[in-house]
């Protein structure tokens, strides 16, 4: 507020000056130009994926195995396997955990303990995916004896827990009280309270939470480097080097290969339209979310 | 995860399927809500544990290369697998100049961006253009880096290298061969991928400024800008610090696009055309081809600083958001 006083002199009681309507202006136009030139790139990605990847994009592509350097065709069907069961394993680890987190937080979590827990959780959020590698080789591979689908599984899994469960909790929280109230007057055991009313009431918003995190994951490449490491073949066991889609676009991205370089692309549109199709659902049940949430 | 997790959810599980019947029971449910309370208290600590594996993870990995070069690690220059000789120093150079240089080139779009949806733009357009920056955010990095290689760097090479070297080259900043990929095309690829979330948070906080000061400010005669640098912008200013410092944290982390286009050289050079080296660079790249101990555990050590730099940079980003956001109207009650 003090700042509001003190700018009080700054507008003289006179007409708005030339300067000042000019500069008003400008700072219009300028802020427009921002924002074409950060949606340029944007367009200019788009293009160039759906430009690129649909002339490399075919029924070979997506049911073949890679083939040896200087051949043409072959696909990518297993790496689009191989983030499959990456993405099975993150989930089927991370997603639990992550709400269980999330309703610790917004049902036990007005304490010390919560808020510590809720700190660790934002940290977690920023430590750099390649520094997430680095640990789940360390706990995995360095175990295991070699790299593995379930090494990358660990990896993204630890990425997406504190994603769900910081909107579980925040999701929890929109649910009234008086909802819980009325399940504890009706004689409602607590622990059946949270899960059959509170966290039903809240499951749009909390599967929101769960595919932002999924989408967040799925192009991640860092992590997956040295612990599924990629695979030329198919792989279905969770012990074994598996391919990856962000991985396999990354390898072929690098290579000197004209052949490698146009998979590159398709395997590029096919990752963007996955994450586009998740976004675009999360956007879709947050919609539904706020007609069913809070009321 | 490990844990006790599992366990108790199975018995969560069956406990259900007991009660699923009468909605009213006595008894048992003493127990059950004491099961379920530790079974939820066993997820929470397992952010916990998690957080606590990655500190212990990196700090005893990385012990070997840190009683043999201690401090002068990150002082010297020398990067010799061969001779088991590690600096680090080309990488934090090359980390810090490369993540500057993307927040001198994204902060004033952001900003512009923040400012032009929450305070100018036609209301239609709102929803859109917050959409549209949400999914540049969404957009993996090895996406980026593919664009980058095959679209940005050529571009570079051929027009924007030979421009700068030609009116700006007497700063000594754009000098040498026009390679293309470098310092400069990292930092451009890392100012596209900061701009959405500097701009997210610039709009988060903008918006948590109450009407009325805008409201107040109008009445005094500004104008529109006027109104927003000295009603919005100067009450916003901790919070768009934070969603600077936020991205500066995502820029430090970042390692696929700058991987794929800044030339991988543990080379110190002034011009920015110069190929360089980052800290999450190195271990992409090195990491799985690490034969020695001591090559390894500088790897870790190279990944242990890099955790604590964006641990510090995100706590203090946070800490500068919330000091806005804390006043404003909480979410549900509007």
């Amino acid at each position: 507020m003090p700042d509001t006083v003190a700018a009080t002199s700054e507008f003289a009681a006179t007409p708005i000056s030339l300067w000042r309507r000019g500069m008003n202006s400008f700072i219009t136009l300028a802020t427009a130009l921002a924002v074409v030139l950060v949606l340029l790139p944007l367009g200019a990605i788009f293009a160039y994926l759906v430009y690129k990847g649909i002339s490399s994009l075919n029924w070979a592509f997506l049911t073949q195995t890679p083939r040896p350097v200087g051949e043409t065709g072959g696909g990518m069907a297993n790496a689009i396997a191989g983030s499959a069961l990456i993405l099975l394993i993150a989930s089927a680890m991370g997603v639990p955990v992550g709400i269980g987190a999330g309703i610790y937080l917004a049902e036990y979590g007005r304490n010390r303990l919560g808020d510590l827990i809720r700190f660790t959780a934002d940290v977690l959020n920023g430590v750099p995916s390649i520094v997430v590698g680095i640990v789940a080789y360390g706990i995995v591979v360095l175990t295991q004896g070699h790299f593995s689908a379930l090494a990358g599984g660990v990896a993204l899994a630890i990425m997406m827990i504190p994603t769900i469960t910081r909107a579980t909790e925040e999701m929890l929280l929109l649910v009234p009280n008086a909802v819980r109230e009325a399940a504890y007057g009706l004689g409602v055991a607590r622990w059946r309270t949270t899960l059959s009313i509170t966290l039903r009431t809240a499951t749009s918003g909390v599967i929101t939470g769960v595919m932002l995190a999924f989408a967040r994951v799925a192009g991640e490449t860092a992590p997956l480097l040295f612990t599924a490491f990629g695979n030329q073949y198919w792989n279905w066991k969770i012990s074994q080097p598996t391919a990856a889609l962000s991985l396999q676009v990354f390898t072929y991205a690098i290579s000197p290969f004209d052949e490698w370089h146009r998979q590159a692309w398709a395997g590029a549109l096919i990752l963007i339209i996955l994450i586009v199709v998740a976004v675009s659902a999360v956007r879709l049940a947050a919609s539904r979310g706020m007609l069913k949430g809070a009321n | 995860m490990p844990g006790p997790q599992p366990v108790a959810k199975a018995e969560v599980v069956s406990a259900t399927a007991a009660q699923s019947e009468p909605l009213i029971k006595a008894g048992n449910s003493h127990i059950a809500d004491r099961v379920f309370y530790i079974a939820m208290l066993g997820c929470g600590l397992c952010v916990l544990g998690l957080v606590g594996l990655i500190v212990y993870e990196l700090i005893a990995k990385s012990s070997l290369s840190w009683h043999a070069f201690g401090w002068k690690f990150f002082f010297q220059s020398d990067w010799d697998p061969v001779n088991e000789q590690f600096g680090a120093w080309p990488f934090v150079y090359g980390t810090v100049v490369s993540s500057l240089l993307a927040l001198l080139l994204a902060v004033p779009l952001a900003i512009g961006v923040a400012i032009f949806v929450t305070e100018l733009c036609p209301r239609w357009l709102k929803g859109p253009l917050a959409f549209t920056t949400e999914l540049l955010a969404a957009i993996p990095s090895v996406i980026y880096g593919l664009w980058a290689i095959f679209v940005l760097v050529p571009l570079l090479r051929q027009y924007v290298e030979p421009f700068l070297a030609r009116y700006f080259g007497w700063t000594g900043l754009f000098e040498g061969a026009f390679y293309g990929i470098g310092m400069l095309a990292a930092g451009i690829i890392l100012a596209i991928m900061v701009v959405p979330i500097i701009s997210s948070i610039t709009r988060e906080v903008m918006t948590a400024v109450p009407q009325q000061q805008r409201e107040a400010v109008l009445a005094l005669g500004a104008t529109r800008w006027e109104m927003i640098r000295t009603g919005v912008l100067r009450n916003a200013r901790a919070g768009i610090l934070g969603g600077i410092i936020l991205g500066l944290g995502r820029a430090l982390g970042e390692t696929m696009a700058v991987t794929m286009v800044i030339g991988n050289r543990p080379e110190i050079a002034r011009s920015l055309f110069a190929p360089g080296y980052t800290m999450a660079s190195v271990i992409a790249n090195e990491f799985s081809e690490a034969t020695t101990d001591t090559y390894l555990s500088a790897l870790v050590e190279v990944g242990l600083a890099l955790f604590l730099v964006t641990i510090i940079v995100n706590i203090l980003a946070q800490v500068l958001v919330w000091s806005v956001t804390r006043g404003a109207p909480a979410r549900g009650h509007a």
